[in-house]
Formats: structure tokens, sequence, C-alpha cells
């Protein structure tokens, strides 16, 4: 089976400093993955490189078969990767309906189309009491949840979250995993998670990529990769006696 | 009708009342105002809608210009050329000559985003075309260089109406752009409540997310460089022809880029009616200055040879220092507010 995302041995340096190196890996088609790993292990530039934002030194990202490396970040939304952002970008001066309308034009034929479309996703990521809002004055929580939101409305087959649980409860974290499993049963979403909330991470994800100094350094399932010494290390240090 | 309802929806009723109440004023002023009170109007018109131009790229889609008077001047000269070669009426001589603003307009644009030129450099970029163009218009002799481009206007020619020439009493130049100012205000409302109004904002607001959201920034930004300066050379046709002369030095002058942007600034730059509200503002408040200080040199309070040209400007860059400081949205979503001038929810 051909998986939905693949990264084939991606490397990025920035001004001689190695940030990404020789990383690949698969996601499957309606699959849930996350990418972890300490501080500064990658993740981010990764996905950069994966929604074009960089292009990478060496190595090729493919979404379904096609090689999409170096299209710009609007060429890769038209090929179906949705994006958030760790340090959130919302349209501030935009009320959130106006936010969310501006990604469901996307696929949209009108403003009156997008409009509803989007309602039906601040429903979704329960923000339709923040509709009229303008998008300065949401809580950080909430301006992670239009983060989702947004990007699910441009109708990705494949969702990149980066760090979209951080700030949240327990108990909303515990929604917006049950929402992203939703989303993925009902529609074949897939989905590629950077996260630090390691309660969301066991929880959605089936398969686990661990990058420390912008190397891959484990991969497979979660409860394997939470055993594995080499995460243990890179993570806590080593452990001599 | 459509057209219409997408107009007044914002407004409150207590908005539309004032709104008609002040049309029908405007509308009747060339009944009761002084010549000397028609021409302050119309240069709050022309200035309105400039102003609403330099707002569609700055205010909308986030593009900085400090060179609007290029579009204006090349609207203008190119206009008033055609019509003094070749005698080709304004009417339709304001296709090329928007058509030129537009990709002098094109160029700036294409030259500052596909070299990734943003924010305050795409203003310099600006500048410097005007400064160019400027200069070049100042050593062409058959557009008049230094001693200005002049156009023929005969005693007959101030009278009745003649559109197509541009030819006419001062209510036709005065009528004609109301009109264009109001044109431009429900073009730029139709735009904003549209899939390119939408981009535009997001750009603004944040291009990087814009762009993941699989927004061409290219495409929409020359979009708005694009609309903006065809109105900004629609400005200059018809400043050309109420004009009649025009002078590289003071029509390309980056005093009139900056003129244009200060309306907007005092009345909220990217509302809707905030350029038309700040050009109300200021150029009756610096017609009031001059019209004082001849006054007071009549009087002999002060001595008549005291130069105070400059302090019109002075008086602006005041009021400007005011608004940045204590009120950097505008004056116009304050007073909406105050007045509750549309509903709430509703955009300016």
């Amino acid at each position: 089976m051909v998986p939905l995302l693949r990264v084939e041995g991606v490397s990025k340096s920035f001004r001689g400093l190695l940030a990404l190196n020789d990383v690949s890996f698969d996601v499957v088609e309606r699959g849930i993955a996350a990418l972890i790993g300490p501080n500064g292990a990658g993740k981010t530039t990764l996905f950069n490189v994966i929604a074009g934002v960089f292009r990478p030194d060496r190595g090729a990202v493919r979404l379904g078969g096609a090689d999409i490396t170096g299209r710009r970040p609007d060429q890769i939304c038209h090929a179906g990767i949705g994006r958030t952002f760790q340090l959130v970008k919302p349209f501030a001066q935009m009320t959130v309906l106006e936010n969310v309308t501006v990604a469901a034009l996307h696929g949209a034929r009108s403003v009156a189309e997008a409009k509803a479309a989007a309602r039906g996703f601040l429903e979704l990521l329960e923000l339709d009491t923040r509709a009229g809002q303008h998008a300065a004055n949401l809580t950080l929580p909430d301006r992670k949840r239009l983060e989702v939101a947004r990007a699910l409305a441009t109708g990705p087959r494949l969702l990149l979250l980066d760090e979209v649980m951080a700030g949240l409860r327990p108990s909303e974290t515990d929604r917006m995993v049950a929402t992203l499993r939703r989303l993925r049963d009902e529609t074949g979403l897939t989905i590629l998670l950077i996260e630090h909330v390691m309660r969301a991470v066991m929880a959605l994800s089936e398969r686990i990529t661990v990058l420390h100094h912008g190397e891959k350094i484990s991969e497979g399932a979660p409860e394997r990769i939470v055993r594995d010494p080499a995460v243990l290390e890179c993570y806590l240090g080593d452990q001599e006696p | 009708m459509k057209a219409i309802d997408l107009f007044l929806s914002p407004l409150s009723a207590a908005g539309r009342w004032l709104g008609a109440v002040l049309l029908v004023v405007l509308l009747l002023l060339p009944y009761w105002g002084s010549s000397y009170v028609m021409t302050v109007a119309t240069t709050v018109f022309y200035l309105a809608l400039v102003g609403q131009s330099w707002n569609l790229m700055l205010g909308f889609a986030g593009l900085l210009s400090i060179g609007h008077a290029l579009f204006v001047g090349v609207g203008a000269y190119a206009s008033a050329y055609l019509f003094s070669a070749i005698g080709l009426p304004p009417a339709i001589g304001v296709v090329p000559a928007v058509a030129l603003a537009v990709l002098i307009g094109l160029l700036i644009g294409y030259l500052g985003f596909r070299f990734a030129i943003g924010g305050v450099y795409f203003a310099l970029l600006t500048i410097a075309f005007a400064e160019f163009v400027r200069i070049v218009v100042d050593h062409v002799p058959w557009l008049g260089a230094t001693e200005g481009f002049f156009l023929k206007v005969s005693a007959a020619d101030r009278h009745g109406i003649d559109l197509a020439n541009l030819r006419g009493a001062p209510e036709m130049y005065y009528y004609l752009i109301m009109a264009l100012a109001l044109g431009a205000l429900v073009l730029c409302r139709y735009l904003l409540r549209s899939r390119l109004g939408y981009y535009w904002q997001a750009i603004r607001d944040d291009p990087e997310a814009a762009e993941a959201l699989g927004i061409n920034l290219l495409r929409y930004r020359m979009y708005a460089v694009a609309i903006s300066s065809g109105m900004a050379g629609v400005a200059g046709v018809f400043y050309a022809f109420y004009q009649n002369s025009l002078f590289p030095e003071i029509v390309f002058n980056i005093e009139r880029s900056i003129e244009a942007t200060l309306g907007s600034i005092v009345g909220g730059v990217g509302t809707l009616f905030g350029p038309i509200f700040g050009t109300f503002i200021l150029t009756p408040l610096g017609e009031f200055v001059t019209e004082g200080i001849d006054l007071l040199k009549h009087w002999r309070v002060i001595d008549p040879e005291t130069k105070l040209d400059g302090l019109k400007l002075l008086v602006w860059s005041f009021i400007v220092v005011l608004i940045v400081l204590f009120k950097p949205t505008g004056l116009w979503p304050w007073v909406c507010h105050r007045l509750r001038l549309t509903r709430p929810g509703a955009e300016g």
C-alpha cells in the first residue's frame, strides 16, 4: 500500500547548522501519526519542509505518490495538506467566523457557501459562540482551536497539527482528541501531529516517530516507543551510575 | 436592489437617516454654496477618491504605498496628452490612461512581491518610482517639462455640461467627482465582501497563514495594486481636466502621496468610510486655517509679510500625531460607535 505521506531522506541545514539529517518516515492513509522529540529536535522544521515553507537541501516529500518537494505553501495546500502553526497565526482584525471563511473559500464557489461551511467547522471545534468576536480577543486555547478549524476548512487529505493541545486543560485535550479521532473515522482524514502533551499522543497516535538533534532515533507503536531506551535517554539524559 | 442592500445592511436606522440627510445636503450644495465652497467640496471628494484608492492597498491588503501621486499623475498626464495631441476625449482617454497607471502599478508590485520586498521597503519602492517618473516628466518636452502642461479652456467651456470632454460648469465637476467617490465606496464595499476582500484581509493580517490556506500571495497582492492604481488613475483624469494645468513638481510631489494617506489615517485605515470621513474633516480644516491666516493678516493682527504657508501642513501633522497616539484605529470607528451609526457587529 502506498502511504499518503512519504518523507524520503530529508536534510535541511541553516547556515551550516544541521536541523534535519536524512529523515525518512511514512504516514499511512487514514492514519494518525505523531512526531515527538525534545525541544530543538527539528519537528517544526520538518513540518515546514512538508508544508512548503522550506525547501529541503536533500530528499523528497511525496503526497499520495506525487512529488510535492519545493512547492510553495499555497500549492501544498491545493495538493491537500492543511497545517496549523505552533505560534498561532490568527487573522487578528477579522472575526473568528471570517478567519475560517477565508479557509473555506478554498473549496467553495461563493462567500455564502464558504460562510456556511465555516459555521460547521466552528461548531465542530466548539467555537460557534465566538463566531462574531475578533480573533485578536481570543484566549490561547481558543486560538489553538481556531488554527485547527481553519486548517480543516481547507478540506485537506492530510492535516498537520503543530502542538495544538498545548495550553488546553486535560478535559479539553480529551475533547480535542475525540474530535480528531471522529474526523478521521468519518471523513477519512489523515493526521500527523507534533505534540508534547503525552496524554494526547498516547490516546491518539497509532504510530510515533521520534526526532532528536534532527535525526530519527526511533519509530513504532506508542507502547514500544515509551519503553525504548534511546527515547528515554534523549528525554531524560544519560543515566550514569 | 441587492447592491443597495449590500450597502445599507451594516447601517443602523440612525446611520441611514444621517446618511440620507448628508446626501441630500451634498446634492443640493451647488444651490446655496458659493463658488469657494464648491471648490473645497470638489477637492474633498477628489481626495476622498484618492484616499480610498490608497486605503484599498494598505487597509485591505496590507501594502503600504507612499507613491500614490504616481498613479494619479500618470492618469492625469496620459489623458491630458491624448486629448491635446490627438483630440481623444477624456471619456475614452480614461481607458488608456488608467491602463497605463495599472501597468506601472503592476510593474512596481511585481518587482516588490517577486523579490519579497515587504513592508516599509515596498513603501520606499513606491516613493522611488514616483520620484523617478517626476524627474522623467520634468525633462520630457512634449509633456511640458518643468514649464507645465496646459489644456486649452475657452470661456464657453465654463458653462453647460460636456461629460465626454470634461468641459462644463463647476457643478458638473462637483457632481462627477461626487459620483466617482461614492462609486468607489460602493466598489470597495463590494470587494471587501467578496472572495478578494477576504483574501486581502487575510494577507494583511498574516501573509504566512494566508499562504498556508492556499492563497497565492503574489496574485492577490497584484490584484490589490491593479485596482488601487486604477482608481487613482481615474482620479488623475478628473484632476487633469479640472485643473487644466499639470506641473510635475506639483502632480508627482511626495506631498501629494502623503496627502492621499492622511484622510484614511484620520478616518481609519481599513475601514470603508474612514477615508471619506477623514477627508471631510481635514480638507475644510486646512482651508479654515489658510483663510483664517489671511483674515488675521487683513486685520493686521499678524504682519502681512509673515510667511505662514506651511501652517496648514503643521496643523494636519499635529492632528495625525494626536490620532496615532490616542485613536490609532481612526475617528470613524469611534464616531460610528458613539453615534450608533452601524448595527452591532457590522463593520463601518
